[in-house]
């Protein structure tokens, strides 16, 4: 068995995304880490969609965490000179205006298209959409931040979803715990492998044909 | 006038709710934002066949995610639990944690319970419309998706987008900082979130809050939801929850 990247090291290369002065919104999980690994010399604006723009870091400390001061991801933020903060309504003004330049989800599937499957599956028989059809549908880039294939090995990017979709055409690059691959109009882009993996490895647990005639690299991490 | 607003308990703000009523539930999902003590009161009325209009459907509270420590809070759990509830409106009704399925799960999964599943942004747009005297808006979330089903369609400016229809409701229970005797109010933290778009959108509007102070106390460059708005102002029994 190949070693893989851990979820952090999973969101340090999805951070590296970010552009400077970039407005982000990140989803639960491993998206939730990228906040950490803003890369050095760059600043970003963190929103999250139950009301403040331009908070800080989780709290090192329980003693400085402050009941008012948590984002959606249950988690409590640091304030940060400049924060802002607001309704519902002004929050997804924000995401649905084109306001928000980047979030960065989970995924249960992706396809060779950028469609994306991450607020159910048939089994469960219920789910959780959330403000991920916002995000997904409105933000200027959706970058994943997801494990490549399920816990029992499964295949999770794919020709086509086969569960019910959040958003279609709407993913930008995927960055997994072997992987970067980015959304083209071509198709499906492998532009990076974890260290030690080959493009072939890769695609052999990736159900589309993936581009690798353009240079693969080795992630920089 | 102005007195009349005040209540003095949170049974009493809660007592003439009917079977059958459409109530908005404000806050997103952390303690310090859901308006506690008015469900709890409810689910002491046992009003039922209740429509419920919130972001979730009680799917925190008891797991303490979205309060400091883990400690656990209420929600619209409790009335679910209750067999108070026909319908919930809203755009996460299952637990947070697939392996502790909450209420709401058991009893769709029975067919007791029904679900109108509303992307976060296009509910809070949806109220936010009701509110203003608006039928409703054209926006491009969901399009493609289970969500468009039965929706009407049409682009502008080049893009899909599908039809929604405003929301309104009977009562809304809201969770704010600080109320004066007039109904004005100001949140604290992230409290906003959908506490401030739903007492516009209701026939009435009913307020916990922690503390009430006399008119012209609040600043008025600092009010965020206009008195004119709220109905029922209760304030947080010294025993409850917070």
């Amino acid at each position: 068995m190949k070693e893989r990247l851990s979820r952090e090291v999973i969101a340090l290369r999805a951070a590296k995304e970010f552009f400077d002065g970039a407005v982000v919104n990140l989803g639960g999980g491993i998206p939730t880490l990228a906040g950490n690994f803003v890369p050095e010399g760059r600043t970003v604006i963190l929103h999250t969609e139950n009301g403040a723009l331009g908070f800080g870091p989780v709290p090192s400390s329980e003693s400085e965490a402050q009941p008012h001061w948590m984002g959606a991801n249950g988690l409590p933020f640091l304030p940060l000179p400049g924060m802002c903060l607001f309704d519902h309504a002004d929050s997804f003004a924000m995401i649905r205006g084109g306001h928000v330049d980047i979030t960065v989800l989970g995924a249960l599937q992706v396809s060779e298209k950028g469609d994306l499957a991450n607020w159910t599956f048939p089994e469960r028989g219920v789910g959780n959409i959330g403000g991920a059809m916002d995000l997904a549908f409105c933000c200027k880039q959706v970058i994943i931040a997801m494990e490549h294939n399920t816990p029992a090995g499964g295949l999770k990017i794919l020709k086509e979803c086969t569960y019910p979709i959040t958003a279609p055409r709407c993913v930008s690059v995927i960055v997994t715990d072997i992987a970067v691959i980015r959304v083209t109009k071509a198709g499906l882009l492998l532009e990076e492998v974890a260290p030690g993996w080959t493009a072939g490895e890769v695609q052999a647990l990736t159900e589309p044909k993936l581009i690798v005639d353009r240079g693969v690299r080795e992630m920089e991490l | 006038m102005a007195m009349k607003k005040i209540v003095s308990t949170p049974d009493v703000a809660v007592a003439d709710i009917f079977d059958g009523a459409t109530i908005m539930m404000g806050g997103f999902g952390h303690a310090v934002d859901r308006p506690q003590n008015l469900i709890r009161a409810l689910a002491k009325n046992r009003a039922k066949n209740l429509t419920i209009i919130s972001n979730s459907a009680g799917v925190a509270g008891k797991l303490g995610i979205g309060s400091l420590g883990g400690k656990p809070f209420i929600d619209e759990e409790v009335l679910i639990e209750n067999g108070q509830v026909k319908k919930v409106i809203c755009s996460v009704p299952a637990s947070l944690v697939m392996s502790k399925p909450n209420a709401f799960e058991r009893l769709y999964k029975q067919g007791k319970i029904e679900l109108e599943y509303v992307p976060q942004g296009t509910l809070a747009e949806r109220i936010r419309a009701g509110g203003a005297g608006l039928g409703g808006f054209y926006t491009p979330t969901g399009v493609g998706t289970l969500i468009e089903k039965g929706k009407e369609k049409r682009t502008i400016d080049g893009k899909e987008m599908i039809f929604e229809f405003s929301l309104k409701a009977d009562y809304a229970f809201i969770r704010a900082y600080k109320a004066d005797t007039m109904g004005n109010l100001i949140y604290k933290g992230i409290m906003r979130s959908f506490n401030a778009i739903m007492p516009k959108a209701v026939k009435v509007a009913i307020v916990e809050v922690e503390e009430i102070v006399e008119t012209g106390e609040l600043d008025p460059e600092i009010i965020i939801t206009p008195g004119i708005f709220v109905d029922r102002i209760v304030k947080i029994p010294r025993e409850g929850n917070s």
